[in-house]
This record gives C-alpha cells, structure tokens and sequence, in this order.
C-alpha cells in the first residue's frame, strides 16, 4: 500500500471525485433500501407477526393463492388440525374496514384470531387490541371505545407497531371477526391458517388442496407487496450494478494511466501479488470512505424523514447494502488488475532494438 | 558478478526473426563500468535486457550474482532483480505521486520474500544515498518539482538504495546537455568504485568516455571489446 496511499495523496481530486460519486450512489441505495424496508413493514409486518412455521392459503376458483382471495372452510381446518406432525392451527381472519374512534375515522385491518398466540389478540368478543398505528389514527387509548361497521368495541390494550397492507392493524377475537366479516358480505371464514409443527407440509397442503409456505414466502401472496416491493428491489439491484460499473471504469481508466509505472515497479522487481494488493487496497480505501460517508448520510436523512416517510433504518437496510456495495466495487475493481498483472517490465527499458 | 555467456537473442519480424543478439559473451565485473555502445537498433538495449533478466535468451547462459538467471521462473527473475540488480532507466521513471526520498523507499516496498528485513535495510539507506547524489535539500521534493539531472541522480539512488550486486544503466545522459551529462558519468563512475557494483552502461554517446573503464562496441548484435583500462 506505499504507492497506493501517495496516489491517493498525490490526485485527491479524482479520488475525491470518485469517492462522491460512490456516496452518492450508496445513499440511494441506502435510501431506496430504507424506504423499501418502511414500505415492506406497513405492507407485512402483521403477516411476519402471526404464529406458525407455515401460513397456509387456500386458492379460490383454481387461481393463485393470494391473501386478497383466500377462504379456508371448517373442512380444511380439521384436515390440517387432523395432519400427522402438525401442533397447532391458528386460524386467523383478515379484513380491511373503516373503524372510527373517540377524535378520527381511518382505514384499518381486522385480524380475527383467538387469544393466546403470538399476535395480540382479546379475549372477549367486545374488546380489540389496537396497534400503535391505528391507536394513534383513531385518536384512542386504552379504555375507549372503537366502532366498526355498526359494532362498538372497547380498547383493551395498545401495543406493536403492525400494519397489513399500509393500513394499521385492529385484532378482535375469531368470533367477533366473523360476525363483522358477515355483516361486510363476507363468508365469515378465516383467511389463512398458521400451523406449527413437522409435518410434511407439501403433502398436507396437496391432500387438502391449499398452498403451505413460510412466513417469508407468502408475502408474495400479497399482490401489493410483489409489485411495490419488486420495483424498489429492481431500482437498488440496478444501482448496485451501476456502483460496480462506475467503480470498475474508474479504476480501469486509473490503472491504464498508470501502466507505465507499473512495469517499472515491476522492472525494478516488484512482485505481483504486492502490485495487486496496491491496486485493490486503493479501491478499498475508496470504497470504504466513499460508502461511509454515504451510509452516513444515508442514516441521517432517514433520522429526519423517518417522521413523515415510512423509513425503516436497521442493519438490513444500512449495513448489508453497504457491505454489498463494497463487495461488488471491488469486482468491479478487480476488471482493472488485468493491466497490472499484464504489464510487462520490458516496457519500462524502451524500445529493445 | 554479471556474465552473458554466448547469449542469442531473436524478435519476430513479420513471417521472419531477426537477430538482436548474437552469441555475444559479456562480463561485468565489482567496481568496473563497462560501456556498451554502438549505432541504433545494434542490439544495445536488447543486451540490457537480457542481462536486467525482462527477457530470456535462446541460447546462452546469464549468470548474476552466481545464479543462472536463464533458468528461472518469471517470479524468480523478479525476485533476482529485487535483490541483485539496480537499473537506471534512459529516462529517470520516477513515480509521480512520490517524492525524492519517497522514490528510494519504493525499493523496500516491492514484496516477496524477507520484505519486512530489506525495509529496515533500505531505509537505513535512504538518507544516505540521496545525500550521496547530492540531493539532500530537496530530498523532499517530486519529481516535477526537479530538474532533468536531478531526477537521473534520484534514479540512480533507487537503483543503488538496495545494495545490488550489479548496475544496468540505459542511456543516462540521453536528456540531458554536455555538462549534466558529465556530471552523471562521473557520479555513475564514482558510485560504482565505491560500492563495488558491476556496471553495464549502454550509451551511444562517447563524449563522457572517461568515465568507461571498458568499452564493448555491439554493431548487428555481435559484440567486441573496443577499449579497455583494466586489461
């Protein structure tokens, strides 16, 4: 790193140049990857919530299975409850109204699921658990009253932040659920089972004709998720390749300039494998300062706009992609060591004849 | 210390080959600076570059400082070089972004094996040499900030700031006028006496010969030994 670190010294300038275009390209990165990470949670943060190893759907009408449309009758319930491996089945409930409270009205969804698990839920058909969120929208606390589609209900407890489907989530016992479901032209049948256990999932799932995955995989049962998600994901892969690209031409171009001095260190009896170290430690060096600062910025931005914007800032969307945009600027680093390692020593003596 | 025993060396040329060097057989020895002259394209540099080891001879043996470099590895020529060999390249091949004092301490950051004993060794030296060719007041400068001559001596510094057993000079007073040019014969001269290197000097400019102990003249790749004041 001798030479590397007078280069560095020597033309600040293009390396400042480049350093800030890295950052700049990190903190929209690091943006985008903070506004996908607020988005996702509005959009799923519930369905990572419910109990289970699996969540299990049930395709209506021979479509793919989706939250949106999915009804599991009485039926299959018993099927699954009745399955070799599995412990418990969850059935939960999902519906989308308007609830109004003591100060506002809001868009809020209904989960119906029976006390006991993991997701708040009430114990008594005349009480809801409120999230953060909807507590917040509705203007009501702990011990005030909530009306939803003609019912009237009593806030037994506040707490989590969850959402489905960017709307804040309300939990009712299954009862309750149902019976609002039917008043709203619903079946009154729960939306999705969450099962745990060791069964042999794609066989149960098969024999009673529904669709069991993970937690994680079915959030591309929720049509909104797929759509906004995959975009801001394409927009970030993209930017991640531009990173790459950027930074291999830089050095690229950088090392070609320097092809001269690096067949006369090579003349004078450099070995290889420090010229490459050189190289790559250079495009470390500004990797690492050039993330840092945009990561920085990344994070103090997300601080201000985590108020208005749903920004989540976490070591998922802070650390990994900078850690990934290191990596792949180093790959793309790594296209230049063709001219280190190709450059002949022979060069730095002149024309031989 | 350095011997090209009967080398051949020979470049493609379209559909044919032509010989730069012909069974030429050349000794350097501790403390003699041998001159190798001759017309362009007589086959100087090719010899230069058959004894810094940047190419291989067909036939021949090069033998520096008692190994036969003909039968390395590219690795085991670099390492030869790093530890045997100074070279003073036509033009001075200074790195930019280091200074006068900084471009000799490049010689202990080359890597390889024994790289943490020769950083001691060479920085030890540093001051030493650059004092040795008269720089030390602007040992801190880079090389834009130095005149021609000034950056042939640092040059010649680095080449010597290892302690190599033998020194390769292309050409050193090529860019530079009459009397800069006699100043680095001279210093190139005294260098070699002092510190017992042998020195391969490739010129085709005779007006410093004093400085020669030995003249070689290489005319269409065969050499013949033109002058000499150790005979």
């Amino acid at each position: 790193m001798y030479v590397a670190w007078r280069d560095l010294r020597f033309a600040r300038g293009r390396f400042a140049l480049i350093g800030a275009v890295v950052a700049l390209i990190t903190l929209l990165v690091g943006f985008l990857s903070g506004l996908t990470g607020g988005l996702a949670a509005q959009n799923v943060s519930a369905v990572l919530a419910l109990p289970g190893d699996r969540l299990v759907l049930q395709p209506v009408g021979g479509a793919s299975a989706t939250f949106a449309d999915s009804e599991i009758d009485d039926t299959t319930v018993a099927a699954w409850r009745g399955a070799e491996g599995v412990e418990t089945v969850t059935p939960v409930g999902i519906l989308s109204a308007r609830a109004e409270g003591s100060g506002a009205t809001a868009g809020v969804a209904l989960f119906g699921l029976d006390a006991g698990t993991t997701l708040a839920a009430p114990s008594d058909d005349d009480e809801v658990d409120l999230s953060t969120g909807a507590a917040t929208a509705l203007g009501t606390a702990v011990g005030d009253s909530v009306s939803i589609a003609g019912s009237t209900y009593r806030v037994a407890a506040v707490g989590g932040d969850l959402s489905y489907s960017h709307l804040p989530v309300i939990s009712l016992t299954t009862a309750a659920w149902k019976t609002l479901d039917e008043r709203l032209g619903g079946s009154g049948r729960a939306t999705v089972l969450a099962v745990s256990g060791t069964a042999a999932w794609d066989t149960v799932a098969a024999d009673t004709g529904t669709v069991a995955s993970t937690p994680l995989s079915s959030l591309t049962a929720l049509p909104t998720f797929r759509s906004e998600i995959g975009s801001l994901a394409l927009m970030i892969a993209m930017l991640f390749g531009v990173s790459a690209l950027v930074v291999g031409a830089f050095f690229t171009v950088w090392t070609m300039q320097r092809a001269a001095d690096i067949a006369v260190l090579k003349a004078l009896g450099a070995s290889t494998p420090a010229l490459l170290r050189d190289a790559l430690g250079q495009a470390l060096v500004v990797l690492l300062v050039g993330v840092g600062v945009g990561i920085g910025a990344t994070v103090a931005l997300g601080l201000v706009a985590g108020g208005t914007l749903p920004f989540a800032l976490n070591p998922l969307t802070t650390v990994l992609p900078a850690l990934v945009m290191v990596v792949l600027g180093l790959f793309g680093a790594a296209v230049s060591l063709r001219t280190v390692t190709s450059s002949d020593p022979l060069t730095a003596l002149g024309s031989t004849r | 210390m350095i011997l090209l025993e009967n080398v051949t060396l020979t470049y493609p040329d379209g559909d044919t080959r032509v010989t730069a060097v012909d069974h030429v057989t050349l000794e350097g020895r501790p403390g003699v600076v041998t001159g190798i002259t001759g017309p362009s394209g007589s086959g100087k540099s090719s010899l230069l570059a058959l004894a810094a080891t940047l190419v291989r001879p067909e036939s021949g043996r090069v033998i520096v400082a008692g190994t036969d470099a003909t039968r390395l590895s590219a690795a085991g020529a670099t390492t030869l070089r790093r530890e045997s060999i100074g070279i003073v390249f036509q033009q001075p091949q200074l790195l930019p972004a280091l200074t006068a004092r900084e471009q000799l301490r490049v010689m202990a950051e080359l890597g390889g094996r024994g790289a943490r004993q020769r950083r001691t060794a060479v920085r030890g030296r540093v001051d030493e040499l650059v004092d040795a060719v008269g720089l030390s007041a602007l040992a801190d400068r880079r090389p834009a900030q130095l005149s021609g001559g000034q950056r042939q001596r640092i040059a010649i510094a680095r080449a010597l700031v290892h302690e190599p057993r033998v020194l390769l000079v292309d050409e050193p007073t090529s860019a530079l006028d009459s009397a800069r040019g006699g100043e680095i014969m001279a210093l190139l001269s005294r260098l070699t006496r002092e510190r017992e290197t042998a020195t391969l000097l490739v010129t085709h400019d005779l007006a410093h010969r004093d400085a020669l102990d030995e003249t070689v003249e290489v005319i269409d790749g065969r050499a013949r030994l033109l002058t000499s004041r150790r005979s």
